[in-house]
């Protein structure tokens, strides 16, 4: 886009970027450029702005502010682009928009700024904006993360400043430090520690205490045992003047766990966002048509059965209904995942969420909120997430069997050496602390969310996001892969096959310039030279009519030319004219490059591979046997998928799912892993455990061998740790594990865990 | 060793500041939107003017 030889693919591009270039803002094209995004913005033709004014805040000072969600968000030009072009309007105060959540802050002086203008200002750059309650989706899950970060601080200023007293004690104890000197430092230590044990182990404190309450025992309660008993007999020894104490461990015990919990959480956050998105699509407002004739808008919940609802060209539908006049055609991609719109007319159904593309329609609300199709898929989806919840980590899979056996060794440490060793309590209690914090899985607590750390950064570099925390976990057991058909294994894209009519396709070309229609398009895109004619009508809902002296051409479906249904479905158009038979086009949707390598790749892993698409069988069947897949299931909705996925996870199978659509996302959900391409919806992204980007699917099979890979590295770690806990136990029973060591032990083992997880780094992807 | 009672408080109180420094950047939001704050460096016209 950066220098002059610009094209556009329709006319919505080139008034964004007519739109972009008289604000002054040509930059955001370097912007992107250097951002190496290659998807263009794409507004709808006639997109509509909402009429937001039900959620937008008025305070005292008379400042309005309105949050909304921001669809097709790319990278840091789009919010320069976003910002920039509302800040110059007149009133507004505030324009922000954050890129992890994809939402924009939008404040301007009441009366001075005309919030709908500025949302259509967006919406002509080719974003989606929808409106919403702040309150409603200011997630607890946020403050719980600010929380551990704070911990996190407050627990990284204590270790920091109490390890400078421990050095200088343990130096003490060869140099020989004067007696009154340690014990001033313990002091210290001691004033910087118990508050900061009271306030930052707060999350292990309420974990633990949780599991206790529930009979059972996790990881915290070690943990919260440790960095509870490790100061508190400290300071019965500082008390009586002792050499050792143990603050220094324990609070740095505390922060290395504190950052392996943070890192998990962050990886976590970012699935939370699915449902929020999709919940948000239905927030588009409904125009109703009265009995009186006039016009009104209303949320779509409040739509009431039996109303009429206007949907203009480019609208979404905003409820279920049948149509009551109007003939038109339906991008039902949202609900099918097919990129092909489907005619409809007068008395057909329609669903909430599909675009209505070339002519207004008028129709009469069967369902609308909550019990819409729309509605039923983020049902399915939140159903399946749910579900899926099940899902025992690795980590804590270890401390089911860790903790107990930590907890009687401690015990029976204290008791050996009071009964049997014949110590006073007090120093047999000291040692019982030591062999806790020994044992105390600080290496073991790093060793998983390490691993993942340096996959995901891995991944990264090859484009590859990864957003549940556990995804690699669960990709690691994956047997059995599960594609979607349109948009993963094929680009999603219409083609007309090279072989076609090139002197039909002139024709056809000549009359399509006059459509926006998609077909039409991709005619058009065949053969892009040809002049366009004059005097075409477009008859919505079924083609294109060209009146000349000679006679009349007619572009579009079976029916419109005058030929007898041949079942080849959507994805064809005819033309017929004045001494012309009748000529087919028949559009190809093209498998990607390297699906068949991909395939083959994944079969060799040990993958069984399945086809599952909403599109009609005969089309799937031919992709499947192009690809050599065996097992194939075409016209499935997403609860079918749902269904199948379940059928199979019942059959033993761990199922990877791969798919693109909106009507994927409850089956992503569902799977036991998976999959989604940079190109689908932004909330298959959001359903989705791992997103990759690039045409190539080979990356599929690259984050499944280092899912692997990093699988076993997790074991190794975790081994590794056990290991060194193993080999410290009996120093620390004998009594024979002094502050020092026990500091020394801590560190080498976090380390070594550490280098161990950053070999993963260097790892080959294919 | 009297030394110690100036520069412990003074050692202290550095590492306080810092603390404080960064809970204070934590609770003004800055770090709500880590990926946007990333290319948010790159723009150097933040300011336009108003017409």
């Amino acid at each position: 886009m950066v220098g002059d030889s610009v094209r556009f693919c329709c006319r919505g591009c080139a008034g964004a970027f007519e739109l972009i270039k008289s604000l002054g803002l040509g930059r955001y094209y370097e912007r992107r450029a250097q951002a190496g995004i290659v998807k263009g913005l794409q507004p709808e033709e006639a997109p509509v702005a909402a009429d937001p004014s039900a959620w937008v805040v008025t305070d005292a000072k008379g400042v309005c502010r309105l949050s909304l969600m921001v669809e097709g968000l790319q990278c840091g030009a789009c919010v320069w682009l976003i910002e920039q072009s509302l800040l110059r309007e007149p009133g507004v105060e505030q324009a922000r928009v954050s890129l992890s959540t994809r939402r924009l802050t939008l404040a301007w002086r009441k009366g001075e700024a005309d919030p709908v203008k500025l949302i259509d200002r967006i919406q002509h750059l080719g974003y989606r904006l929808v409106p919403f309650d702040p309150s409603v989706l200011q997630s607890a899950d946020d403050a719980e993360s600010k929380a551990l970060l704070r911990a996190m601080a407050v627990a990284g200023f204590a270790a920091g400043n109490i390890m400078l007293f421990s050095v200088a004690v343990w130096a003490g104890h060869a140099e020989g430090m004067a007696a009154g000197t340690r014990d001033l430092f313990h002091w210290i230590s001691a004033l910087i520690a118990i508050p900061v044990i009271a306030y930052a182990g707060q999350p292990f404190f309420r974990s633990a205490l949780e599991a206790i309450r529930n009979r059972r025992t996790n990881m915290d309660v070690p943990i919260s045992l440790a960095i509870i008993l490790a100061p508190s007999i400290s300071l019965v020894e500082t008390f009586g003047g002792g050499a050792h104490a143990y603050f220094d461990s324990a609070v740095t015990l505390l922060f290395f766990l504190l950052i392996g919990r943070y890192l998990d959480r962050r990886v976590r956050a970012r699935a939370r966002l699915a449902v929020e998105q999709l919940t948000a699509l239905n927030g588009t407002a409904a125009t109703v048509i009265d009995d009186d004739g006039r016009t009104r808008d209303l949320p779509p919940t409040a739509v009431q059965p039996g109303m009429r609802v206007l949907v203009a060209a480019g609208g979404r539908i905003p409820v279920d209904g049948v149509i009551e006049s109007g003939a038109s055609d339906l991008d039902l991609s949202i609900l099918t995942g097919e990129s092909a719109p489907v005619a409809r007319k007068a008395g057909d159904e329609v669903f909430a969420g599909a675009v209505n593309l070339t002519a207004p329609l008028r129709v009469v609300t069967r369902q609308s909120g909550g019990r819409t199709l729309l509605a039923d898929i983020i049902g399915l989806m939140e159903a399946a997430e749910a579900r899926r919840g099940r899902y025992v980590r690795i980590a804590d899979r270890v401390a089911r069997y860790y903790s107990p056996v930590v907890h009687s060794v401690a015990l029976l440490t204290f008791l050996g050496w009071a009964l049997l060793g014949g110590l006073s309590w007090q120093p047999a209690l000291l040692i019982a602390v030591a062999v806790l914090i020994i044992t105390c899985p600080c290496a073991l607590a790093l060793a998983v969310p390490v691993v993942q750390v340096a996959a995901s950064q891995r991944l990264m570099r090859a484009g590859i996001l990864l957003k549940a925390g556990d995804a690699l976990e669960r990709l690691r057991a994956v047997d059995h892969v599960v594609f979607d058909k349109t948009g993963t294994l094929t680009t999603g894209a219409l083609r007309l096959p090279p072989d076609t009519d090139r002197a039909a396709l002139a024709i056809a070309s000549s009359i399509a310039a006059a459509s926006r229609h998609p077909l039409a398009r991709a005619v058009r895109r065949a053969a892009p030279d040809v002049p366009a004619r004059e005097t075409v009508r477009e008859i919505a809902g079924s083609g294109l009519e060209a009146a000349e002296a000679s006679g009349t051409w007619r572009l579009g479906s079976h029916a419109f030319v005058g030929v007898p249904d041949d079942g080849s479905g959507t994805q064809s158009l005819w033309l017929s004219g004045p001494g012309q038979a009748p000529v087919r086009f028949e559009f190809a949707d093209d498998i990607r490059p390297d699906a068949a390598a991909a395939i083959a790749r994944l079969r060799r892993m040990g993958c069984g591979i399945e086809i599952c698409s909403g599109d009609r069988p005969a089309a799937v069947a031919a992709i499947a046997a192009k690809l050599g897949v065996a097992t194939w299931h075409g016209a499935m909705r997403p609860g079918d998928k749902v269904a199948h996925l379940e059928q199979l996870r019942a059959a033993g199978k761990r199922v990877l799912m791969v798919g693109d659509g909106l009507n994927d996302a409850p089956a992503l959900a569902a799977a036991h892993v998976s999959i989604a391409p940079a190109t689908g919806t932004d909330v298959t992204q959001s359903a989705a455990d791992i997103v990759f980007q690039g045409a190539s699917l080979a990356a599929i099979a690259d984050t499944l061998s280092l899912a692997r890979k990093a699988d076993r590295l997790m074991r190794q770690n975790l081994a590794l740790a056990l290991f060194y806990n193993l080999a410290a136990v009996p120093l620390a029973i004998a009594g024979l594990v002094t502050p020092l060591i026990a500091a020394l032990a801590m560190s080498s083992s976090s380390i070594l865990v550490i280098g161990n997880a950053l070999r993963l780094g260097r790892a080959r992807l294919s | 060793m009297t030394i110690l009672m100036y520069l412990i408080p003074v050692a202290l109180l550095l590492g306080g500041l810092g603390l404080a420094a960064f809970l204070w950047a934590l609770r003004s939001g800055q770090y709500e939107d880590l990926d946007g704050a990333a290319s948010r460096i790159l723009f150097d016209d933040d300011d336009p003017p108003k017409p």
